[in-house]
């Protein structure tokens, strides 16, 4: 049986393949295949055991940490790091605007983990936003400024928001 | 670096079930079965040894549904913890199951893990299993012999032991509906409200009689589960028994006290001390009847 040959999925808009060769093997952790293979390294390790949402990215839209994602476990699916939303997302500047990064670590994970949010709740409670982000650990900002910069983006409307 | 040390022997990833138990049951035991990688991966990352060959079962549609039906909600074993949570059944009907899943770690966590894993991880720490032993959940197995459906309190054989055989796997989660009227209570305590692992936690699920003349109700029936409170996650039998037709809401403490002192088998480890997670469990008790006494 060879599964990693008949691998296939889509990273920010391009598709990799075990055949091509661009997927190693199954059994490689998502985050490894993102900042080693594919040279991507906007998503950043931090626990390397789930806890702290550094690598935190968005597989078919919703948050996942990509140090506890096989890649054999994504055929079919659609991945998407930092390096793939789009410039224009309201976040980018929020966080900017606000304030919420200062050593940078948190902030790929954060921001994609604040897309998933807004996606599915564009008008989040500070609440809600607090227990969207739970799972994304800052150790600079003491978390105000990213929640405000959140609450901020959110009231961006238009574009694709 | 971790790359070295990940690569599997064998990598199966069957798309019926019937495939995944012919692995299984050629493999005798030496795949490892996985879904959502949330613990498992973990002990991956932080091994240098090579990776057994892997069973996974997320891409299984026997497993990936949740089924609701007259009298419970059966919920396939790959399912993860934010549908449950976000079922309106489940939430309408298992509101504590639907807290249960919205506490299992955070919502990256929550998107992955599945309650099959939770299960079959077999931890007492496990956040979803003490509701499902108070809503008195059945659990299937299945294997190339068959499969049998068993009572989940008597799962939990001894410190991540079950009674699953080497070639099964758990295929689905039966809860049925409480009692209407019954009074669900989960309540987690950890260090930190999101993600912690317990120190302790409770569900507790008490069905009441009809209030009587005087204002007085009393316990009919009264179902807990706990976690992170002995080796498995564990019923509090004695505690049940010592609540039949209590009256509600003046129940004695030391009752409570009493009882779970030889229900419960705490220890001293990284995360709280046996004494402190005794006291908390008598508190979350109180709490949970303090609660059902005020069911309208």
């Amino acid at each position: 049986m060879n599964f990693a040959r008949t691998l296939e999925f889509t990273l920010n808009g391009r598709v990799l393949s075990g055949a091509d060769g661009s997927i190693a093997s199954p059994s490689m952790r998502l985050l490894d295949l993102l900042r080693l293979q594919a040279g991507q390294t906007g998503t950043k390790e931090g626990c390397g055991e789930g806890e702290c949402g550094a690598c935190a990215v968005l597989v078919d839209g919703e948050v996942v940490n990509s140090c506890l994602v096989p890649v054999g476990q994504l055929h079919g699916r659609t991945v998407m790091s930092i390096e793939g939303l789009p410039r224009t997302d309201p976040l980018l500047e929020a966080f900017a605007r606000a304030g919420a990064t200062q050593c940078g670590i948190c902030t790929p994970g954060m921001i994609l983990a604040a897309r998933a949010l807004l996606d599915r709740q564009p008008d989040p409670s500070l609440d809600e936003v607090r227990e969207a982000l739970a799972g994304n650990l800052c150790r600079c900002t003491g978390y105000a400024r990213i929640y405000a910069a959140v609450l901020d983006a959110a009231t961006v409307r238009g574009g694709d928001a | 670096m971790n790359s070295a040390a990940t690569a599997a022997s064998e990598w199966y990833r069957p798309t019926s079930l019937a495939d995944a138990l012919a692995i299984r049951a050629s493999a005798r035991g030496a795949v490892v079965a996985i879904a959502g990688c949330t613990d498992l991966m973990v002990g991956w990352n932080a091994g240098s040894r090579r990776l057994p060959s892997v069973l996974d079962l997320s891409a299984l549609p026997e497993l990936g549904a949740i089924e609701v039906g007259p009298d419970a909600v059966t919920i396939g074993a790959a399912v993860c913890c934010a549908r449950i949570a976000a079922h309106p059944a489940i939430a309408g009907r298992l509101p504590m199951l639907a807290s249960s899943a919205r506490q299992t770690g955070s919502i990256a966590i929550q998107n992955r893990a599945t309650l099959g894993g939770n299960i079959m991880n077999a931890s007492p720490a496990a956040d979803n299993p003490p509701v499902l032993l108070a809503f008195g959940a059945r659990v299937t197995l299945a294997s190339v012999r068959g499969s049998r459906t068993l009572d989940y309190a008597a799962f939990h054989t001894g410190y991540k032991r079950t009674l699953a055989e080497p070639d099964e796997l758990l295929v689905s989660v039966t809860v049925p509906y409480p009692a209407p009227g019954a009074s669900s209570h989960y309540r987690k305590v950890g260090t930190r409200r999101a993600q912690a692992i317990s120190k302790v936690a409770l569900a507790a699920l008490i069905e009441t009689t009809d209030r009587a003349e005087d204002g007085t109700r009393r316990v009919r029936d009264a179902r807990f589960g706990f976690a992170s409170a002995g080796p498995v996650p564990l019923t509090a039998p004695s505690l049940s028994a010592a609540l039949r037709d209590s009256p509600l809401p003046a129940i004695d403490r030391l009752l409570v006290e009493r009882a779970l002192a030889s229900d419960l088998s705490p220890i001293d480890d990284i995360r709280s001390t046996a004494a402190y997670r005794r006291q908390v469990a008598v508190n979350l008790v109180m709490a949970a009847l303090a609660e059902a006494s005020q069911v309208p």
